[in-house]
């Protein structure tokens, strides 16, 4: 049962931003439905899922997002109708196919959604692909709000078809992970049949091969911009452009996306509704030139509000000064000039603060002598929850034995990391044993440089890790790199079973495929061996085992050697609330600060299931957060920590 | 959509506040979908991710008869705060708290692993209470984890908590919807449990009749 299919036409629902671009999806009838996973973009695809059978859709988690992109295509390719989904830092991964394919377009619609996460709330970085759209020349929608989020998804597809482009909606975690009541629309029914024409000419758009080679790529190019020029009249005639506001108000504001709610709340803060207009732009490329014309003759100020860069921003100064004939001369305030922070997510307070500054206007969000108050007791009262592996959590294991073993072997040796839940090892729930975190994959490649600095003097024992998930995604030709240079590394595979971050999502290496389905594993050893790499595999929870082979390794001078450390995450169905150990503190024995273990447990390796009691100077096992994994009894040296295998 | 049932304030802003783990998403969602079947908008603007691994979570519900509202809270316009635990509320207070803020929050405590580690320190129920009671217009604490686990499970604590909200009447929550909700979203099992907990919270707040000042 999902919100998704049982919602009649005309229901009013409540919806998380990424079940509006899901339902809008499948209001436009699509077909096929491709991504890999990644906050918050996930939920998109997981709901999809859910209604798969009964919708008649494929929907793949793929090996990575430019895979996913090409999968999509190919459906389009064939005729049907496509949504390729991901975060921000995909559209990279999938960037270098994506200029390709914009250059020769589609044939059915192609729906690229990004959702992207200013201010990283759960990302490594604020990184936009708004700019892809720009430069690769095809059409960008940004929702204002939750009931846009559903129908311009409905709408991309046809537009899609319209202009046989690829059409780029964006979303932002507080559109895509909030909720807002959507009325629905009908969904289709459709038998569609995929047929990939390929015997017609090379250039025509709908027949021929799908290829941009040299020679026709003038044509291609120029195809695709008339494309765009008739995108600009479409967008000049859009609902999702909207103005409101006073015929002639003392202060433009242009927005899109989640911005335009922060905005009208701060017009509304302010009670400045008589003195500001607000142009809500769902089209942000390209730009719509005779609604933001008619827009900019109102006023001579112009507040621009947008996340992350000053796109929109750029492009209509542009837009300004080629008009200033019929326009007039304007003053522009936004994230150049300061009015607005040039980075981290908006919020109504931004918007607030830059309205009362153009105007000089009073506004005190909070009296400030509670203001202060609150943050004086906030300072002692609030204690900071810093990020941890869950209870039971296989990583943090991992981690006590690979941060142990480079300090035995104490020649500075170090870790090279990327994404995922481990990425919290840079920190000191993982010992802070990460020492460089870049992009999915980016620490098997590192290594792999590092492992090449022989010549130069370097003599520090370099190892990389992975989750089995990233394995696929982008460290597989890492390395093929390493193997193939000769470079010396260690690269440790963190196979938890699973894309544990973003919610436990299939991958390559897992017996079933997203629809449920039998799919084929692949074997991560077998792969590694293959490539040429020497493999061994270890139980994480057995600490004293992992650490001795890690020593082993680090002993090896010259290679690649994997050591793949295979635990299920805690998480995982199968463990889920299943306790294998039940876990007792005996209080006699734990003699905590006296014992000269540095409290060991909790000051260092800081399980949450494990707690201290102050009054009994002992650590206790917290039942309602342990999860039974049993691994703090090998870390104890007074024993004090004790195991009864739970039936 | 007009429904005729007036709000306090329109419109009226809720903050739901936990540790990851503890229920905060499924509360603010039931309450929006309560809020939903009545006719008001209502936007709930919350972060999930990395968040969930032992971090602080926080769910802004706005709720208006007149339209859609930005997903986060301005500084300072809480009305209501409901925390799943005690040091949470403090947090939550000092970005979106003021004078006339009314909370309810849950009395055991979770340590962060800071605290557990030794390099911070815990504040005393004393303290947490006079601290709440000085930043708010009134406060009712109740101890909705010691009550879920004695109905089964710590996690009940979380519906125990809508049951307060309802029962402090900020809110047009009633049980009826409430139960029509957990049809929706749950097995049947599992509502008449669910249906428990939400009476236990009921009760728990009205037992703190007069809140504390
Ligand atoms: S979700 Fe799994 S992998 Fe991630 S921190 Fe928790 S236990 Fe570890
Ligand atoms: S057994 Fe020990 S290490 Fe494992 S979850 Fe429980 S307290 Fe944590």
């Amino acid at each position: 049962m999902s919100i998704l299919s049982e919602g009649q036409s005309g229901n009013r629902v409540l919806l998380m931003g990424n079940d509006a671009i899901a339902r809008g999806a499948l209001e436009a009838g699509v077909n096929v439905i491709s991504g890999y996973p990644g906050t918050p973009s996930s939920e998109i695809i997981q709901n999809l899922l859910q209604v798969a059978k009964e919708r008649n859709l494929y929907v793949e988690w793929s090996a990575n997002e430019k895979v996913a992109l090409e999968v999509s295509a190919a459906a389009s390719f064939a005729g049907l109708r496509a949504m390729c989904v991901m975060k921000q830092v995909g559209v990279n991964v999938a960037s270098d196919f994506l200029l390709h394919l914009s250059l020769y377009g589609t044939r059915g619609a192609l729906v690229l959604v990004s959702c992207e996460d200013p201010g990283a709330l759960s990302s490594t970085n604020e990184g936009e692909s708004r700019p892809y759209a720009q430069m690769m020349e095809f059409p960008l929608l940004e929702p204002g709000d939750f009931q846009e989020a559903l129908e311009m998804t409905q709408w991309a597809f046809d537009l899609s078809e319209e202009i046989r482009n690829v059409v780029m909606i964006r979303s932002v975690t507080r559109m895509s992970h909030a909720s807002g009541n959507v009325v629905l629309g009908a969904l289709p029914t459709l038998t569609p049949r995929a047929v990939f024409n390929h015997e017609g000419p090379l250039l025509g758009q709908m027949e021929g091969p799908v290829a941009t080679i040299p020679g026709i790529v003038d044509f291609m190019h120029r195809r695709q911009q008339d494309k765009l020029k008739k995108v600009t009249a479409l967008f000049d005639a859009s609902p999702f452009n909207t103005y409101s506001g006073p015929e002639a108000p003392d202060l433009l504001i242009i927005t899109s996306s989640v911005c335009h709610l922060y905005s009208k709340e701060a017009i509304e803060l302010l009670h400045a509704s008589h003195r500001v207009g607000l142009l809500k732009l769902g089209t942000t490329w390209p730009l719509p030139p005779k609604t933001l014309e008619a827009a900019l003759r109102r006023s001579d100020k112009v507040l621009i509000v947008e996340e992350t860069l000053p796109l929109m921003e750029d492009n209509i100064k542009a837009f300004a000064v080629e008009r200033i004939g019929t326009i007039g001369p304007k003053t522009f305030f936004g994230k150049k000039e300061g009015a607005l922070p040039p980075i981290n997510e908006l919020n109504p307070d931004c918007v607030v603060t830059a309205i009362a500054g153009i105007f000089g206007l009073p506004y005190e969000g909070m009296p400030a002598t509670y203001a202060d108050r609150a943050a004086a007791i906030a300072a002692k009262g609030a204690p900071v929850r810093d990020l941890t592996f869950c209870p039971g959590c296989p990583h943090r294991a991992s981690f006590w034995s690979i941060h142990a073993a480079i300090a035995m072997d104490n020649r500075r040796g170090f870790v090279c990391g990327d994404i995922g839940c481990y990425t919290l090892a840079a920190g000191a729930t993982g010992f802070k044993t990460l020492k460089t975190v870049h992009a999915m994959g980016s620490g098997a490649g590192i290594a792999s440089g590092f492992g090449k600095l022989a010549a130069f003097g370097f003599n520090q024992p370099v190892l990389a890790v992975c989750g089995d998930s990233t394995f696929f995604h982008a460290a597989i030709p890492a390395l093929v790199n390493a193997v193939h240079n000769r470079s010396n590394l260690i690269l440790v595979v963190l196979d938890n079973s699973g894309t544990a971050m973003t919610g436990f999502q299939p991958h390559p290496g897992l017996p079933t495929d997203a629809m449920g389905g039998n799919a084929l594993a692949l074997s991560i050893p077998d792969i590694c061996k293959a490539i040429g790499a020497k493999v061994s595999i270890c139980d994480p929870f057995d600490l004293p085992n992992t650490q001795k082979t890690l020593l082993a390794l680090l002993e090896e001078k010259d290679g690649v050697n994997v050591l793949i450390l295979r635990q299920p995450c805690a998480l995982s169905p199968q463990k889920k609330n299943k306790k294998r150990f039940h876990m007792h503190v005996d209080n006699t024995k734990c003699i905590g600060d006296a014992c000269g273990c540095n409290r060991l447990c909790t000051r260092v390796f800081k399980c949450p299931g494990l707690t201290w009691n102050s009054e009994l100077k002992s650590s206790e096992i917290d039942e309602v957060l342990c999860a039974g994994c049993g691994v703090c009894a090998s870390i104890c040296p007074s024993g004090a920590i004790e195991v009864k295998e739970v039936e | 959509m007009e429904n005729g049932i007036p709000l306090v304030a329109d419109p009226y802003n809720l903050i739901i506040t936990g540790v990851g783990g503890q229920g905060n998403v499924l509360a603010s969602r039931i309450i929006a979908d309560m809020l939903t079947r009545l006719g008001f908008t209502v936007t709930i603007g919350e972060t999930f991710g990395a968040s969930q691994r032992g971090g602080s979570v926080m769910s802004h519900l706005r709720v208006s008869a007149r339209s859609c509202y930005s997903p986060q809270i301005p500084k300072g316009r809480a009305h209501m705060v409901v925390a799943l635990e005690p040091t949470e509320a403090i947090r939550v207070l000092k970005d979106y708290g003021n004078p006339g803020v009314k909370v309810i929050a849950n009395t055991r405590p979770i340590q962060s692993i800071g605290v557990i580690c030794g390099e911070q320190s815990y504040p005393t129920e004393e303290e947490i209470r006079a601290w709440l009671c000085e930043l708010s217009e009134s406060v009712w604490f109740i101890d909705t984890t010691q009550a879920a686990i004695a109905l089964g499970n710590p996690i009940f604590g979380n519906i125990m908590a809508v049951g307060a909200l309802s029962a402090t009447g900020a809110l047009p929550l009633q049980k009826d919807q409430f139960e029509a909700v957990l049809r929706e979203k749950m097995s049947s099992e599992k509502v008449a449990v669910n249906l428990t907990a939400f009476d236990m919270g009921r009760e728990m707040l009205s037992r703190t009749q007069h809140p504390l000042h």
